[in-house]
């Protein structure tokens, strides 16, 4: 089984570190994996993506053209990236921001309220991982013990007192999906 | 029979290349002989220039690297941070350190290296054939100012000394000139001031030593000597922009 | 050691570490800067020194000084900042210096963009520089490959006193992928008794040179380092062949864009169609013969070069095949990627016209 994903959203969205630790759970549970951002000026307030790949079999290109599945944080990122993903795949959409609904039949589709529930949990910045645990819930691309185990090594020493939100965001998100 | 006067152990046997009257050579000898006398021979590392000195390497007898037109003082740099213990020197000229290397001096003196630089001014290209140097006079006639160079056309001549005595770690800075006696022996108490400097580790040194070249001056070695005294020290004057506490 | 996420850059600085590299200069630009900025932070660490230069010409230039002085080097920069550093890799490799140079390249020419791409590839392999002479040139196409890749190619500087490049592209440098930091085998390697170290004892002085103003000396010089140049092609070639056997088609890539290949290739299978790749990871020296044999197999129609940019390698390939098999191009450049399904169609195009 090989995941390909595309993450796509608005600088400061967190959408690089939901690849990273995507990423890194992969890595954990003895996949391949790599993590490809976009980079340059348009990290910088602009519309940042990376692309994920998890896989049983070695990584072939790094490059995401058809994805297995997509998480859109904004409108320009639903708008931009609709169309790469494989019919049968995934598409997550942040419902909070993303005014508008997917026009693909052939793909399932998942709106999530981000933003909304992150704002319940108390820090709009927690959205990437409730999209995240919307995604694997649907994809078992990765374990959430997995993904609070990279968490828990992360947020060491005063940032522990997060952990417990990131793992009560990924549980919302999954919760999404019925 | 008693040795009265030895050659410095700091120069090669090599004859040098230099035409007839050129200072150049005073000046190799000034350097040698600072870095015998200082006891650095052994641990000196010279870096030649592109230019009339750009055999220099051939001349010093310690080590020594060739660098890129301009580069020396970014390929001496290189050195001291591999050897920091060792005497580290560029030895430039005008064309190579006033024109195509000014960002490397610069950086160089900015930075503090532990460095010392012999910058040679001559006020004209003399390897590739008496072109205006950046420190070429005005009025001054050379093969791409046959007029005489023109402010309004090609600007002032660039006072390299004065311009690097603004920067806060290029500590000891000197201009000297070679076209007499008391001002050989200045010239070599600056140069010396220089390597001590950065041998106690204070930060960058140079020194700027007038040099003449009769050949594209189209002057006999007597005439141009008496030519830079005239012409050039008024507009460069020979003087001691910095000397740090400690080498005083 | 267990595999961890590296990204690209600061994988290929760390492994120049554990290969002994303790100095470093370079000077910003995209997208290589986690290469200095992690350097700058390392390499203090441990008794190393890295310098930020004015320029990239001063960058080389501080390189050649630290070789010339016996030390491990390494710059790093990306397309427009190799470029003004031809000047001192050309000196250097007049002085027979070692040292590591990499360059994440980047869409050209002039500013181009900051994109991957793989338009360098003449400046790399063909010269760059005035003058005649050869640099080591090896192309990873992963993040593993690069470090154990930085790691040997130190060795090389340093067995034939030559530079080694590193050629990767935007993705390389900023993608993250598993890395373990494998011992690389240790070469035998001759003592640096040519360095500027001072004399320090010694009789006769040490000169680091690239004039030689008679001509007879400079030909003799430049026949030496053909010599030299000769050996490295005799022992250092490396290169992957993949699906080979019984291929109809077989593409020529390097780096990422072998990766992307290598899906087309299945892509390719699932319809019946079988393709190989050999994939040169010394893009100088060049594998010309893996080439030629491939291009001896009956099998073999036609051989597709796809690049990242307008078709650079795709000459050495025509060079290597000596007209035995048609040789075909395909390209994408400025900054964009070739996709697997571009590629298949190129594949299907040229089979359909080769049949």
């Amino acid at each position: 089984m090989t995941h390909q994903i595309i993450m796509a959203g608005f600088g400061g969205q967190g959408v690089m570190s939901m690849g990273r630790i995507l990423a890194e759970a992969g890595l954990k549970e003895g996949k391949n994996v790599s993590w490809l951002p976009s980079y340059g000026p348009e990290m910088r307030g602009g519309t940042a993506n990376c692309s994920v790949i998890i896989s049983d079999e070695p990584v072939g290109a790094p490059t995401v053209t058809e994805a297995t599945a997509a998480i859109v944080m904004n409108r320009p990122s639903l708008d931009k990236f609709e169309k790469d993903v494989l019919p049968g795949g995934h598409l997550f959409i942040n419902s909070s921001l993303i005014d508008r609904k997917a026009t693909r039949e052939d793909i399932n589709v998942y709106y999530i309220p981000a933003n909304e529930i992150a704002d319940e949990l108390g820090t709009g910045k927690i959205a990437n991982m409730v999209m995240l645990g919307a995604y694997i819930k649907v994809t078992n691309a990765a374990k959430e013990e997995t993904i609070m185990e990279y968490i828990e090594e992360i947020f060491s020493g005063k940032k522990a007192e997060l952990i417990p939100l990131n793992k009560e965001a990924l549980k919302r998100g999954a919760d999404c999906i019925k | 029979m008693a040795v009265v006067f030895e050659k410095t152990k700091g120069l090669t046997d090599k004859p040098t290349h230099y035409c007839p009257g050129c200072t150049h050579g005073i000046i190799h000898r000034l350097v040698a002989e600072s870095l015998e006398e200082l006891g650095l021979l052994d641990k000196a590392i010279g870096v030649a220039p592109v230019g009339c000195a750009v055999f220099a390497y051939d001349y010093f007898s310690c080590d020594m690297q060739e660098a890129a037109h301009g580069r020396a003082p970014a390929v001496a740099t290189g050195i001291k941070r591999v050897h920091p213990d060792s005497t580290v020197f560029s030895y430039q000229g005008d064309g190579d350190l006033a024109s195509i290397g000014t960002a490397e001096i610069v950086h160089a003196a900015m930075r503090g290296e532990k460095i010392t630089t012999i910058f040679v001014n001559n006020a004209i290209y003399g390897m590739t054939g008496g072109q205006m140097a950046p420190t070429t006079l005005v009025g001054q006639k050379a093969t791409t100012s046959p007029l005489g160079r023109d402010a309004d056309h090609a600007g002032m001549p660039i006072r390299i000394s004065e311009m690097l005595a603004t920067i806060p770690k290029a500590v000891f800075i000197e201009r000297v000139s070679v076209h007499d006696v008391p001002n050989i022996i200045k010239a070599k108490k600056a140069i010396k001031k220089a390597f001590e400097t950065q041998m106690k580790g204070l930060g960058f040194s140079l020194v700027e030593v007038l040099s003449t070249c009769p050949t594209n001056w189209g002057k006999t070695p007597i005439e141009a000597l008496k030519w830079l005294k005239e012409n050039m020290i008024p507009y460069y004057p020979v003087q001691n922009f910095r000397t740090p506490e400690e080498v005083k | 050691m267990a595999k961890e996420l590296w990204k690209g850059n600061e994988a290929v600085a760390e492994a120049a570490i554990k290969a002994g590299c303790r100095f470093f200069f370079g000077y910003p630009i995209t997208p290589q800067n986690e290469i200095p900025e992690y350097m700058s932070l390392r390499l203090p660490q441990v008794g190393g020194c890295f310098l930020q230069a004015e320029s990239e010409v001063a960058a080389i230039n501080m390189v050649y000084g630290a070789a010339g002085a016996g030390a491990r080097v390494m710059t790093s920069s990306s397309s427009p900042g190799i470029s003004l550093k031809q000047e001192g890799i050309t000196y250097i490799a007049a002085a027979e210096l070692p040292c590591v140079i990499v360059n994440m390249v980047r869409g050209g020419p002039g500013l181009g963009g900051i994109q991957p791409a793989q338009s360098d590839y003449f400046q790399a392999t063909k010269g760059g520089g005035h003058g005649d002479y050869r640099i080591v040139v090896l192309a990873p196409d992963s993040i593993q490959e690069a470090a154990n890749l930085v790691q040997e190619a130190f060795d090389i500087a340093d067995q034939y006193r030559n530079p080694v490049m590193i050629l990767g592209d935007g993705m390389i440098g900023q993608m993250m992928e598993p890395v373990e930091f494998t011992e690389v085998k240790k070469r035998q390697l001759p003592e640096k008794t040519w360095a500027t170290t001072g004399l320090r004892g010694r009789k006769e002085h040490n000169v680091v040179n690239s004039l030689f103003i008679d001509p007879a000396v400079c030909e003799k010089h430049n026949q030496k380092l053909f010599a030299k140049y000769a050996e490295i092609e005799k022992n250092e070639i490396k290169v992957e062949e993949y699906n080979l056997e019984g291929a109809e088609i077989v593409f020529a890539a390097y780096g990422t864009v072998a990766r992307i290949v290598k899906n087309a290739i299945k892509a390719l299978e699932n319809e019946g169609i079988k393709a190989g790749l050999i994939r040169p990871i010394t893009l100088w020296p060049f594998p010309k013969a893996n080439f030629y044999k491939a291009a001896e197999m009956p099998n073999v129609k036609a051989f597709l070069s796809v690049e990242m940019s307008m078709g650079q390698m795709v000459e050495d390939v025509e060079i290597s095949v000596k007209g035995k098999k048609p040789v075909y191009f395909y390209g994408r450049t400025g900054g964009m990627v070739p996709t697997p399904k571009a590629i298949v169609e190129e594949a299907k195009k040229i089979l359909g016209g080769a049949k």
